[in-house]
């Protein structure tokens, strides 16, 4: 080892792909990982969209009528973005920054605290792409595509999954044990279950019509639904806006918080 | 050695934490191409001294440049070109012992060429070709401790900085450290170490400041140290259990400094033959009586006290 040959680096901010490198080379032992990720909305499709949807037949008012499992296919699509996302960095992130200790490591190179959550966040992204497009495949194989435009869910689930990676990553921040997490359970899962996945805003009271609009995965869903059924409306700029802000604002507030607590 | 900008400058450092004060104005200068040793007790404020220089930790007042650069404005530019071996194990434990070693690199931005042929002379360095390919979880204390500082070694870093370097670890991997510390102090390379073993200190340190609360209570060589603060040579005693404190009360007086330990008694003193007839003089019967040279764990006892510190 001789230290003459240091060779100069240059001060930079951080390079956030290298976190993506990382985790790159940590599924190059566990692939199979991603393929349960993609299997999970299949098998809610088969139960829900073909089961249940040969009970439903056909959901009225969406671009005439619609038949269930293509009503709940771009949901399902949403909604394994959402949680591929959250579990990104909530899950995998709580470990890295308590009983793995990750981040204090890296935090020793040039590497800055911003750049490690902006490449945590792209790493989710990433996967988001390959399971979204993925879904997409095997859904356009079993019949259920009829537009072109569907090709815009991969856009639709990637900024699902900026603004739930970027939410899960402000969450994780907050979390004070591995028991914590029963309490984001407690929202996902319900939010899941109502935010028009698998029956339409207007069987609802006015009232609690309001309160879903609020959701998040409900633009998410409607995004996804209005690209994979080739409909558009006004509200879309709205979703857009809405999780493009949402995310912006959480990722924001989370590499402040994560700043204090990795560089204290 | 060029003559570089001094490696570490740092006047009236501090940290505190909440209303806790770890680190209570110290000074250092750390020279180039040496071996500077912090001793302290546990809680004396050294892991928070090597967090700041790292430049994790932002100083809380006083100032710290490190290779002429402020720490407070330019700690990524800093981070380049130091090493960091954290008293924690933090390796990745995801990864293999070559992927650490790459990835580790990638975060200084270095390409993976020169990556692979980095890692492979590291690998070298730290015995660890045999398990190039094997999941960190199957390696030894050891074999975790010495990757871990090849790994802070991957971008040829000016400075390395150890925390406890081999705390927990058995004599054989402890010399063999110790071995691969000597060799990079030869290549010039600036270390800065922690311990609480004295005789890692004296093995390894050319300086060497103690740390007591926060504040530096003594600096200077190894053998500064021992003739400055305490006496020449030990006399070590031992006393059956039920005569112990008569024993102990009849060798009042005959040294310079007396020391009561929970199994011994020492008696600091420039000549121990002479101290030992005086004390058999008195009818002290010890059941065993040792004479030694003073070394820096009597230095470290006399300056930073007996008593328990957690």
């Amino acid at each position: 080892m001789t230290v003459t040959a240091n060779p100069p680096v240059r001060p930079r901010h951080g390079r956030p792909w290298t976190m993506v490198e990382r985790n790159l080379m940590i599924y190059r032992h566990t692939w199979p990982v991603i393929l349960a990720e993609i299997f999970e909305p299949l098998l809610y499709l088969l139960a829900f969209g073909l089961g249940i949807g040969a009970l439903v037949g056909h959901v009225p008012g969406l671009r005439g009528d619609v038949p269930y499992p293509e009503f709940v296919a771009p949901a399902l699509l949403a909604t394994a973005a959402m949680n591929g996302a959250m579990n990104e960095t909530t899950f995998n992130l709580y470990a890295k920054l308590t009983t793995d200790r990750t981040y204090e490591s890296i935090l020793t190179t040039p590497m800055s605290v911003r750049s490690v959550a902006l490449g945590e966040v792209s790493w989710a992204l990433l996967r988001g792409t390959l399971v979204s497009t993925a879904f997409l495949a095997v859904v356009s194989a079993f019949g259920l595509v009829h537009t072109p435009a569907a090709l815009l869910v991969v856009p639709s689930a990637l900024l699902i999954g900026f603004t739930f990676a970027s939410t899960g990553l402000l969450v994780v921040t907050f979390l004070r044990s591995w028991q914590d997490f029963q309490l984001i359970q407690l929202v996902m899962l319900p939010m899941f279950l109502f935010a028009t996945t698998f029956f339409p805003l207007n069987v609802y009271p006015r009232p609690i019509q309001v309160f879903i609009e609020a959701l998040p995965l409900y633009h998410g869903i409607e995004l996804t639904r209005a690209a994979f059924l080739g409909t558009t409306s006004a509200h879309l700029a709205v979703a857009v806006a809405y999780l493009a802000l949402l995310g912006t604002a959480a990722l924001t507030w989370a590499v402040h918080r994560l700043e204090r607590t990795l560089r204290d | 050695m060029t003559a570089g900008p001094v490696p570490i400058l740092a006047e009236g450092l501090t940290k505190t934490y909440g209303g806790f004060t770890a680190v209570d104005g110290i000074d250092l200068e750390v020279r180039r191409g040496e071996a500077f040793g912090v001793l302290g007790a546990n809680g004396a404020g050294k892991s928070s001294t090597m967090r700041m220089i790292a430049c994790v930790s932002p100083v809380t007042a006083g100032s710290l440049r490190i290779l002429g650069r402020d720490s407070a404005t330019d700690g990524a530019a800093i981070r380049a070109r130091l090493g960091v071996v954290p008293q924690d194990d933090t390796i990745d434990g995801e990864l293999t012992v070559r992927e650490n070693l790459l990835i580790y690199g990638r975060y200084f931005g270095l390409s993976w060429k020169v990556l692979r042929e980095r890692s492979a002379r590291l690998l070298e360095f730290a015995r660890l070709e045999d398990k190039a390919g094997d999941a960190v979880g199957t390696l030894s204390g050891g074999m975790r401790r010495r990757l871990t500082i090849a790994r802070a070694l991957i971008n040829e870093p000016e400075i390395v900085l150890l925390d406890e370097p081999t705390t927990g670890l058995d004599p054989q991997a402890r010399h063999l450290l110790w071995e691969r510390l000597h060799r990079l102090k030869q290549d010039g390379v600036t270390l800065l170490l922690t311990t609480h073993y004295m005789d890692e200190a004296e093995q390894l340190c050319d300086r060497l400041v103690v740390m007591d609360a926060g504040r530096i209570v003594a600096s200077g060589t190894p053998a500064e140290l021992i003739a400055r603060h305490t006496s020449r040579e030990v006399l070590e005693l031992k006393f059956a259990a039920d005569e112990r404190q008569v024993m102990i009360d009849k060798c009042r007086g005959l040294a310079e400094r007396m020391e009561e330990l929970p199994y011994r008694l020492l008696l600091y003193t420039d000549d121990g033959e002479e101290t030992l007839a005086a004390v058999n003089a008195r009818g002290v019967r010890p059941r065993t009586a040792l004479i030694r040279r003073s070394t820096l764990e009597d230095v470290f006892l006399t300056l930073t006290g007996r008593s328990l510190v957690d």
